[in-house]
């Protein structure tokens, strides 16, 4: 594994809010590594920074959001202290962006055709109409849209929610980049297109080698398709390793309560393993471990120091006091 | 024993009235015809007391509608809802008090200008089920059912968290003693970890109130997991109906069977996604025969002509389906 080199490093970013009402620690902290064509899952439930982070390494926090402190490095570069043009041939180029919901990332009043053109030409001045609308033409095919030389004369709200979302897939691998952020990019979706979706994109990044970034708050849908998951919670990352060690034997209590919640058929019958409580607010965070209040093995060194990261090898990283100190179970 | 709900033959038409410039065409020999969806289609069903039925099905199924009418909030347009009330309660009370329904936003289901005791006591109040003096005692007992602070009556919705309004909505539709709770997509908008705790609630109330539940959902997870019946639709027409036990264990129609398929599991390992092709039809304009058939893979000349009925294939266990009149000669 040493002779992959991490396509995008993140150091202790900081990404906080100045508000009226306080400073919102959004991201507090974050630090993790994606490698070439891996795809790495970041989880958490809302409100735990997990778009933040993915916002950030995009260069997309607005006002009163502010990249406080840490280091975002793409492919060696620090994308923190890029200008904006610099930014701007990196959008859409090199790392591109899927949302949530595909209706607001595609312009209404424009063709799929236009928006298809003008991402291409925005990074590629040399290329002629034709040969752009070609291109844009392949990629609608590679997303399985069928007929898509007509098809990319359609609007966007001739497209149902499922084929705009491959729309705007098709628009984030146009320029081949190495790096995508999927933002939650089949939560609004029904199941059986949200499987199309997933078998889509598992199947195109195998293909381009493109590294993947899947922000979601289902543990289910990363399990099937990451080489590594992140959890975060309240900001920070509590536990990150490599999926099948972290799902079959998590470590840090929030990300076992997580697995908990989640309904299955093994579990029929019994009560789930709640997790108490609910998600502290970030703008008045407790101090120490921002999990306290819900965790059943606290202790009062939760009370008083924030966990560090603990590796605890097999490329694990848990933020757990307990970790460690006693046989996980 | 008799069936607590017993629905039978019900349909629901919504159509979309001509416009003025389509009226005058009309006049002047053109012929446009109004646009009808049939939301619901000639749907039969019966529930036992004290069971949970999860009816499940992608967008556009129907399964809102029919959770609708059998809440008494929309009228059918064909067929009816019967309801077998326990002759011990006070029967002269007006039927629709019997079922309940729980919204999925419970923010845009809860008045925002009422504080929650009024909230919850209101209906109560107004059909004389408890005398006003006893408002406070009674409410401050239901947000304790729920697991809430019986300190918050006097706040309004807008202090509380998504998961905590939600079991403002669970107290005030248990406030009138209901038999039948209808949740439409009730825990769809909360956090996985909150999920877990509204359904564990759910279940732990149906034990306590005797309930019986029709739980609407997309979500197959939590379908199978509460679930001891489940119906299954598409397009409007129920296409499997089966006891738990028998829909994971030997799903019938090729639909159900693509469904399962499509639940991210929060299993070890990469899956393929194999996903069904093509989109949820229109529901303005449904495929002839078994709605089904341009997704389904064994589709045949048979299929597009003659909409399948259901058949009982083992005890409870129904599906339509074509393939299974070929296989039992």
């Amino acid at each position: 594994m040493d002779a992959v080199k991490p396509i995008l490093q993140i150091e202790n970013l900081q990404t906080h809010f100045f508000t009226k009402a306080g400073v919102v620690k959004a991201v507090d902290g974050v630090s993790f590594d994606i490698n070439a064509g891996e795809v790495v899952g970041l989880v958490g439930e809302s409100g735990s920074g997990k778009s933040i982070t993915g916002f950030s390494v995009m260069g997309l926090v607005d006002a009163p959001g502010k990249i406080v402190g840490g280091r975002i490095r793409f492919q060696g570069e620090d994308i923190a202290a890029m200008s904006p043009q610099q930014l701007q041939s990196l959008r859409g180029n090199r790392i591109s962006m899927i949302f949530q919901d595909p209706m607001m990332t595609l312009n209404p009043v424009l063709r799929v055709e236009t928006q298809m053109v003008e991402a291409i030409k925005a990074h590629d001045s040399m290329i002629s109409k034709s040969e752009a609308r070609a291109r844009a033409r392949d990629a609608l095919g590679l997303v399985g849209i069928s007929a898509p030389e007509e098809r990319m004369r359609a609007y966007p709200h001739q497209f149902s929610g499922g084929m705009r979302q491959r729309v705007s897939i098709a628009i984030a691998m146009l320029n081949r980049p190495d790096l995508i952020i999927a933002d939650e990019p089949t939560t609004a979706l029904d199941v059986t297109i949200q499987g199309q979706v997933i078998h889509e994109m598992q199947r195109l990044c195998e293909v381009t080698k493109t590294a993947l970034l899947w922000i979601t708050h289902d543990l289910a849908v990363v399990a099937g398709i990451a080489d590594r998951i992140c959890v975060m919670y309240a900001g920070r990352v509590v536990e990150q390793g490599p999926i099948a060690s972290t799902i079959s034997q998590p470590l840090h209590p929030y990300t076992r309560g997580l697995m908990g919640s989640v309904p299955s058929q093994n579990r029929r019958g019994q009560p789930l393993q709640q997790i108490d409580g609910m998600v502290p607010s970030l703008l008045n965070l407790p101090s120490g471990c921002a999990f306290q209040n819900r965790c059943a093995m606290v202790s009062d060194k939760c009370l008083s120091e924030i966990p560090e990261p603990i590796d605890v090898g097999e490329q694990r990283l848990v933020r757990c006091v307990n970790v460690g100190q006693e046989p996980a179970s | 024993m008799k069936p607590i709900l017993t629905v039978s033959n019900l349909s629901k038409d919504f159509t979309k009235p001509l416009d003025l410039i389509a009226k005058l065409l009309n006049k002047v020999g053109q012929d446009n015809k109004e646009e009808v969806v049939h939301a619901v289609d000639d749907v039969s069903f019966a529930v036992q007391r004290g069971e949970i039925v999860g009816i499940v099905g992608e967008s556009g199924c129907g399964k809102s509608t029919l959770g609708r009418m059998v809440a008494g909030i929309l009228s059918p347009t064909s067929g009816s809802v019967e309801f077998d009330a326990e002759q011990t309660k006070a029967s002269d009370l007006p039927q629709a008090l019997q079922t309940q329904m729980i919204f999925q936003d419970p923010y845009s289901s809860r008045n925002p200008r009422k504080r929650v005791i009024d909230i919850i006591t209101e209906a109560p109040i107004f059909h004389g089920l408890i005398a006003r003096k006893q408002k406070n005692e009674f409410a401050a007992e239901m947000l304790q059912r729920v697991g809430l602070d019986p300190d918050t009556l006097q706040r309004y919705p807008h202090q509380f968290s998504g998961g905590q309004r939600q079991r403002i909505g669970i107290a005030r539709a248990l406030a009138v003693s209901p038999e039948l709770l209808v949740c439409d997509e009730s825990i769809a908008a909360l956090d996985v970890s909150i999920q877990a705790q509204i359904i564990n609630l759910f279940v732990r109330l149906r034990d306590e109130f005797t309930l019986t539940y029709l739980f609407i959902s997309h979500d197959i997870g939590v379908i199978e997991h509460i679930s001891d019946r489940v119906i299954v639709m598409y397009l409007g027409r129920i296409v499997e109906t089966a006891p738990i036990s028998s829909f994971l264990q030997t799903p019938n129609h090729p639909y159900t069977k693509a469904l399962l398929a499509g639940v991210p599991r929060l299993e070890v390992g990469k899956r393929e996604y194999e996903p069904v092709s093509g989109e949820i039809p229109s529901p303005l304009d449904p495929p002839t025969g078994c709605h089904f058939h341009p997704r389904c893979p064994f589709a045949s000349e048979r299929c597009q002509r003659e909409a399948p009925l259901l058949r009982e294939l083992s005890a409870g266990h129904f599906s339509a389906c074509h393939l299974n009149d070929e296989a039992q000669p």
